[in-house]
């Protein structure tokens, strides 16, 4: 059976056209060789000490030990710019991580990003799942973090096959570990 | 390409160029009937398309206001899009599958067959399995269906395979690759299938039936078929008579305009169809049209749906090749003693990594809804699909509140599951894990309803005018040059994909108003 790569590959044309249409996308993030810290260092109306919260719950959230930061930085981005385009968007994000930092603070006496263990962070997650913050954040997470194509390769998933010529003779029934009919 | 002038008043007037529309279009223009089809959404061709689950949603579906409600699950996790239909030129069937299958006898006389159940307004087709077959092999034809006219079936991708293999040790018998609307080899002009797995992304080698790319240039080249993109209808009218004359639309620019018409068939899909006439009241239609039965936007069938993936120790790939050349038909039977009326099917589907995440377990996060994400490269994936019973409470109504960019009222899509759907899904669930189980998964997912694909009833068909909405050729009850041509005209709406129906009925109605036209009648 082909399997398929899960390393990455980015084309230069790809990574010129992300840069032209100014997306945060974790191609150029991890192209660059950014980090958590470094990546809020352009600024935004959020706090980085709020921005890194945001990246650890969605880690949290789908945590995909695979996956780099870079992703979920990729994925959490844009509410930076959302947050500045709506003040009701941005006391929304403020207010869900301080909570989280004060539930942290009231049950392990530190902040939710320091909290060692994920299944700690978790169960304060399970706090808020029913708030406005976890739902907004959760569901937009589901799209802006699986639909980055350059992670795709990691699920085992191929992506646009068209312009390959589809799958006709490249595995689409290649399977061979089936017992005999 | 023919053009109408707006004030010609010899034109049929068809709202929506899918399945239904397109087909009747072309089959009138064949005959020599001019015909302006309305279509709300843009003319977007297949170079076009693009192999990307989300973008390819942005350019195609249908993403107006639309409001849902009902104990149905889909309304609680996607409570603004009830149903995953399109809105582009060639309406859905630039979407579908293209699995094409024939009711069964039984499916046309529910209220024989199921007697009376409780809660569900079941009533008999005014037509029988025989006299449709006809319009069956005219509708086969005209798709290529696989294992029909000596086509070919399709070669079985990988996620058929598993399914195939399960399928067998559980001693299930009619397992194919189904009987599908998509070339295994070249005909009609069109090449044969390149296993590219992107079916419901729109086909970029065109094997797959549309009408964008059959049906509608076909019909152009008559010079009797004039299609208006990005053309919204808003309203039917009608004249003092009580007869329709013509329809209000809504441009490009969103500039009103009025297009005449001898007569209107209304093909929007099962959601817009009741939206329009139900929009079109008037001081003697205070119910909206054709609706003095009070059934308009009634009984709304979607389907029992739900899906099962099953992870494997091996890869699978299942997102190679042919999205839904797969089936199991054994369960399509009405067997009561299974606990239910009616029957489902099994057909296999795949969806990629971006779906998967948004419909495996809408809501679901942590670790166990991403280590069923990292198996995505073991999965194999089936849809489950049957007969759903029809409630005269699950309805299309006005939404009292949303008005739409033109300042129409919405449709609101409420839906109960009765309680044989829900029985059925849950045996349904079971024999999905069990075909996988047979062949080594280590776990089974049963996946929740996605948003309505398939969209039946809402304009049903009658014996009688007090019962339904049209008549056996899907005129009106209330009003003679009055249509109706889509899978809202399904008195039921059977365990298998409606289709090859809609698409029967669209080519026997086209018929009937050729005639009737030539005979004066309308
Ligand atoms: C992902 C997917 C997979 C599917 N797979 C299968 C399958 O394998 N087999 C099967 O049998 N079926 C399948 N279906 C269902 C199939 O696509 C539909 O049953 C069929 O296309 C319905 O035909 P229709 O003519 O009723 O509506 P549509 O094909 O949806 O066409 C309706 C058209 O009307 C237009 N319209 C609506 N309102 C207005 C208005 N006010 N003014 C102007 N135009 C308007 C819409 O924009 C649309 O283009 C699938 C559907 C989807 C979404
Ligand atoms: S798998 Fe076949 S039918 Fe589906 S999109 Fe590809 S070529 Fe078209």
């Amino acid at each position: 059976m082909r399997e398929v790569d899960p390393r990455t590959k980015f084309s230069r044309r790809f990574l010129l056209k992300a840069a032209a249409a100014a997306v945060p996308t974790a191609a150029i993030v991890s192209a660059t060789g950014l980090s958590i810290d470094d990546a809020w260092a352009e600024g935004g109306v959020l706090e980085p000490s709020t921005m890194k919260t945001l990246v650890k719950v969605a880690r949290d959230i789908y945590p995909h030990d695979f996956l780099g930061d870079v992703y979920y930085i990729a994925a959490i981005k844009p509410w930076n710019d959302k947050a500045a385009a709506d003040p009701q968007v941005k006391a929304m994000l403020e207010d869900g991580v301080r909570r989280l930092d004060q539930d942290a603070k009231d049950r392990h006496k530190t902040t939710y990003a320091d909290l060692g263990w994920e299944d700690d962070r978790v169960a304060l997650l399970r706090g808020v799942q029913h708030t406005d913050f976890f739902n907004k954040v959760r569901s937009d997470l589901v799209v802006s973090l699986y639909n980055q194509k350059e992670l795709w390769p990691k699920f085992g998933y191929e992506g646009s096959s068209a312009e390959h010529g589809g799958y006709l003779t490249r595995g689409f029934n290649d399977i061979d570990w089936l017992p005999k009919a | 390409m023919a053009q109408f002038g707006q004030n010609d008043d010899s034109v049929v007037v068809i709202i929506g160029s899918g399945a239904g529309g397109g087909t009747l279009g072309n089959e009138l223009a064949q005959k020599g009937v001019k015909v302006v089809i309305l279509e709300a959404g843009p003319r977007t061709e297949i170079q076009d398309f693009v192999n990307d689950e989300w973008e390819s949603f942005s350019q195609l579906a249908w993403t107006d206001a639309r409001v849902s409600s009902g104990s149905w699950r889909v309304a609680h996790d996607f409570p603004n899009l009830p149903a995953w239909i399109v809105k582009s030129v060639g309406g859905s069937t630039t979407h579908w599958a293209g699995a094409s299958l024939r009711f069964e006898e039984h499916e046309f006389k529910v209220a024989s067959a199921y007697g009376g159940l409780h809660g569900a307004n079941l009533l008999d087709w005014p037509i029988t399995k025989a006299d449709l077959d006809l319009w069956y092999e005219k509708a086969e034809n005209k798709l290529g269906v696989t294992r029909t006219n000596k086509i070919p079936g399709l070669p079985g991708n990988n996620n058929f395979k598993v399914m195939e293999a399960g399928a067998r040790k559980l001693g299930y018998k009619e397992v194919h690759t189904g009987r599908m609307a998509i070339n295994s080899e070249p005909r009609d002009g069109r090449g044969a299938c390149q296993q590219i797995g992107f079916c419901f992304q729109g086909c970029k080698s065109g094997a797959k039936w549309s009408t964008l790319y059959t049906e509608i240039p076909e019909g152009e080249k008559t010079g009797n078929l004039e299609v208006r993109p990005n053309s919204h209808v808003a309203k039917i009218e009608h004249d003092q008579t009580g007869k329709v004359s013509g329809v209000v639309y809504f441009d490009e620019k969103g500039v009103e305009q009025r297009q005449k018409a001898r007569i209107v068939c209304v093909a929007g899909n099962s959601i817009e169809s009741p939206r329009i006439l139900l929009n079109s009241a008037s001081n003697m239609f205070p119910d909206g049209l054709a609706n003095s039965s009070g059934q308009v936007g009634r009984n709304y069938m979607r389907h029992m749906t739900g899906s099962v993936y099953g992870v494997f120790e091996k890869p699978v790939h299942m997102y190679r090749g042919t999205t839904m050349a797969g089936i199991i038909r054994d369960e399509s039977r009405n067997d009561p003693s299974r606990g239910f009326l009616g029957g489902y099917e099994m057909e296999t589907l795949s969806l990629g990594v971006p779906f998967m995440a948004a419909f495996l377990n809408p809501g679901g996060w942590g670790r166990t809804f991403t280590s069923a994400m990292e198996a995505y490269p073991r999965m194999a994936g089936m849809w489950l699909v049957g007969e759903d019973m029809p409630q005269e409470t699950n309805r299309i109504t006005l939404d009292a509140e949303v008005k739409d960019k033109h300042g129409l009222p919405v449709a609101n899509v409420h839906y109960d599951d009765h309680p044989n759907d829900i029985a059925m899904r849950n045996h349904a669930y079971r024999q999905g894990a069990a075909v996988y189980e047979a062949v080594g998964a280590t776990v089974t997912y049963p996946t929740p309803p996605y948003p309505s694909t398939h969209n039946m009833g809402t304009n049903r068909m009658s014996e009688k005018a007090r019962d339904g909405v049209v008549n056996k050729f899907g005129q009106t009850h209330d009003i003679p040059n009055l249509f109706v041509s889509d899978g809202s005209q399904f008195t039921s709406g059977a365990a298998c994909n409606p289709t090859l129906t809609i698409v029967a009925l669209a080519i026997r109605q086209a018929d009937h108003i050729a005639t009737a036209m030539q005979r004066r009648d309308i």
